[in-house]
């Protein structure tokens, strides 16, 4: 058994209720940006399920709400109306510091640029949230080597964002987004910046992460070709979901 | 720990930014404690003087210090001596006490009958000896030494002037004053031309006539008004003229011997003094000698009241120059202190919205309102912190070499040219005083970028170009 697979094993959700039951679930979501007088609705009343261990993909075309969906299922931004609730929990009723506390415990992020800190080498982002929890040194020690060597990047440990490719600095982000073993991860076009040979390595990469992990991703695209790589995709357009295809699940389920 | 070491890798991030920060920062530190330590040098030579001409304490009749220029006999110590054995016994006091001498302090015309000029003076009797030994009080270490009076081993009715006085008395050439300006003789009437009795007159009282003074030039007569209220005359011998450094003073003063001026204005009654001086080892006695000082005075005040006073209370000038120093003192810290605070908070403002992005990142990922501020903080703090102590190195060198150059100046109201001093190294009090002050400054300047990096929508923020 390598190192990796006993992590996975150590992973496994022991409760199967748990798998069953949805990491996000969001209902009735309106939310409308006010720019100077003019008032732009974004999202005009959505319900969206994302499913445990799943690999759920947005896709629209730009300003279809991809991008917002994803900030409000990730806690950074709230809706005009309607419900939250991630990983159990009614997020809207969260004070700020409570939220940044469910986010850095329950959500990842995977970002567009990537959004690494600049100043710290690949390894320190990685161990950067598990400092924020508070974890021991000898738990970021067993942690972000392995993490490192599941995004291949174990002999670019020492290496700062700068010295790495864009696919690089992808897996660090990736890696950085799974350290404190959250139960979702969001990933707003995680390919966009990347040539389509890598930007297929990531992909593949993050369907592999889902797998060993169990931890649900959900990312925005507006390329059809990821819903390949994808569980569940859901089609927005103009703030509306158009559609939902869940792979062994019938159209709309 | 962590948000430490991001700061400092932040910091370190834009090398040249932060290191224009720190160095204008470091350039205030640096002018706040070079002004400071000249400052501090002021203070301590006019300390130093005050103390080695009038020592730390002086006991006097209450009403001396207020009422005493008048009429400065009227209120003599009466038993000054065994006043002077009770403090000299004393087992605290003679341990501190380093000088105890009597002084005696009068009014008077000094005249020089030879030139026919006179002038009023106000004079101090001394004992020359304990005079001279109060003027090697160094305690603050300067290199500069005050000159000995020359009235020790004088004889008995030899007297010294302020150069004023000397100038006055017309005694510059007698007493060989270098630049010491002549008045153009007056075209005095010699009497012929005036009717008979009024020109016997003037022939009279022509120093020609008289012969007053032609045998020593060095001579001068002081009339005083002794304790009895009748007017005395002695003849002394001027043997020196010292600038006293202010010309109001150096026009009147004139110091003889104790004893001759006792004499002069007691005659044969029970001599008395103005002023019992005590010099003590450290300006820091003050307090506790001033404790002691009192039981010890409580015995002699039945038939005279007696106070105490200290040379703060005695130099007002010295207290008002040290009060204008530290006014400037504190002005040049708030300018500086402007600067840093507009210096930093710039420098901060901008790194916040170049970093808005990362913060936004570092919000998503977790971390709390409360962490941003953090950093960004202290972010500031340690541009302080580096700033100011790179400024205290700056200062300390700075410092070192000027007093090694030792360039010349002449300080307000001193006699002599004396070297520039800056007096840094060993003030610690001032060092960590601008060093605090300047951190809180700057840790001040960066709370409003910082508060206002925290308060950042995360969504705006991630959103950035």
């Amino acid at each position: 058994m390598t190192e990796d697979t006993a992590e996975q094993t150590s992973e496994l959700p022991a409760d199967q209720a748990t798998k069953n039951r949805p990491v996000a679930l969001l209902t009735q979501i309106e939310k409308t940006y006010h720019l100077d007088s003019i008032d732009v609705p974004v999202i005009k009343g959505v319900d969206i399920l994302v499913r445990h261990a799943k690999f759920t993909v947005l896709l629209g075309p730009s300003g279809s709400g991809k991008t917002t969906l994803l900030n409000m299922i990730g806690c950074i931004d709230k809706p005009d109306k309607g419900e939250i609730i991630v990983s159990d929990c009614k997020v809207g009723e969260l004070t700020d510091d409570a939220l940044s506390d469910f986010r850095a415990k329950n959500i990842g992020f995977i970002f567009q640029n990537f959004n690494l800190l600049p100043v710290l080498s690949a390894y320190e982002n990685i161990e950067y949230p598990l400092l924020l929890a508070g974890a021991s040194a000898k738990k970021r020690g067993e942690r972000v080597p392995r993490l490192l060597n599941a995004v291949g990047l174990a002999d670019r440990a020492k290496n700062l964002p700068g010295q790495l490719s864009g696919g690089q600095r992808q897996r660090v982000a990736i890696a950085r987004a799974l350290a404190r073993k959250p139960k979702l991860v969001i990933a707003d076009e995680p390919t966009a910046n990347l040539d389509s040979q890598t930007g297929a390595a990531i992909l593949a990469l993050m369907r592999r992460m889902v797998e060993r992990y169990e931890i649900s991703f959900i990312f925005s695209s507006h390329d059809p070709e990821v819903i390949k790589a994808a569980d569940d995709t859901i089609f927005l357009k103009d703030g509306l979901i158009s559609g939902i295809r869940r792979k062994g699940l019938e159209d709309g389920q | 720990m962590m948000t430490l070491n991001l700061a400092i890798r932040n910091l370190l991030r834009n090398r040249r930014r932060s290191f224009a920060t720190l160095l204008a920062m470091a350039i205030g530190s640096t002018s706040i404690l070079l002004f400071g330590g000249f400052s501090t040098n002021v203070n301590y030579e006019l300390h130093t003087r005050h103390v080695q001409k009038g020592g730390h304490l002086q006991i006097q009749h209450r009403d001396f210090y207020l009422y005493g220029s008048g009429n400065p006999t009227a209120y003599g110590i009466a038993d000054y001596k065994k006043i002077m054995a009770a403090i000299e016994s004393d087992e605290v006091l003679k341990n501190m006490v380093l000088v105890a001498t009597p002084a005696l302090q009068f009014g008077g015309i000094a005249g020089n009958y030879a030139a026919s000029v006179s002038r009023t003076i106000i004079g101090n009797g001394f004992v020359a000896q304990d005079i001279n030994r109060m003027r090697q009080w160094n305690d603050f270490d300067l290199s500069t030494k005050a000159p000995l009076s020359a009235l020790e081993g004088a004889a008995a009715d030899a007297a010294v002037v302020g150069t004023g006085v000397a100038r006055v008395l017309q005694l510059c050439e007698a007493l060989k004053i270098a630049s010491c300006p002549k008045p153009e003789k007056e075209q005095k009437a010699d009497g012929k031309a005036l009717p008979d009795d009024i020109a016997q007159l003037s022939l009279q009282e022509t120093p020609a006539a008289s012969g007053a003074g032609a045998a020593n030039p060095r001579r001068v007569e002081v009339l005083v008004v002794n304790a009895r209220g009748a007017p005395n005359v002695t003849s002394l011998e001027v043997i020196r003229a010292e600038d006293q450094g202010v010309k109001e003073l150096d026009e009147v003063s004139m110091l003889m011997h104790l004893a001759q001026l006792q004499q002069l204005i007691y005659g044969k009654s029970e001599p008395k003094v103005t002023s019992i001086i005590l010099q003590l080892r450290h300006s820091s006695q003050i307090p506790l000698a001033r404790a002691r000082l009192a039981p010890i005075l409580a015995n002699f005040s039945a038939s005279q009241p007696l106070a105490v006073l200290d040379f703060r209370e005695l130099n007002p000038f010295f207290v008002q120059t040290m009060l204008m120093f530290d006014t400037i003192f504190g002005f040049v810290f708030v300018l500086i202190g402007g600067i840093v605070l507009f210096t930093v908070s710039n420098t901060m403002n901008t790194t916040v919205v170049e970093r808005t992005v990362e913060i936004g990142t570092l919000r998503a990922i977790g971390l709390r309102r409360g962490g941003i501020l953090r950093l960004f903080v202290i972010e500031g703090a340690l541009l302080g912190f580096c700033g100011a102590v790179f400024g205290a190195v700056l200062a300390l060198v700075l410092a070192a070499i000027i007093n090694k150059i030792g360039m010349p100046w002449l300080p307000p109201g001193n006699v002599e040219l004396v070297p520039f001093t800056v007096n840094v190294w060993g003030e610690n009090r001032m060092i960590l005083g601008t060093t605090f002050g300047l951190i809180c400054i700057a840790t001040l300047s960066a709370w409003w970028p910082a508060y206002r990096a925290a308060r950042l929508d995360v969504v705006e923020a991630l959103r950035h170009v």
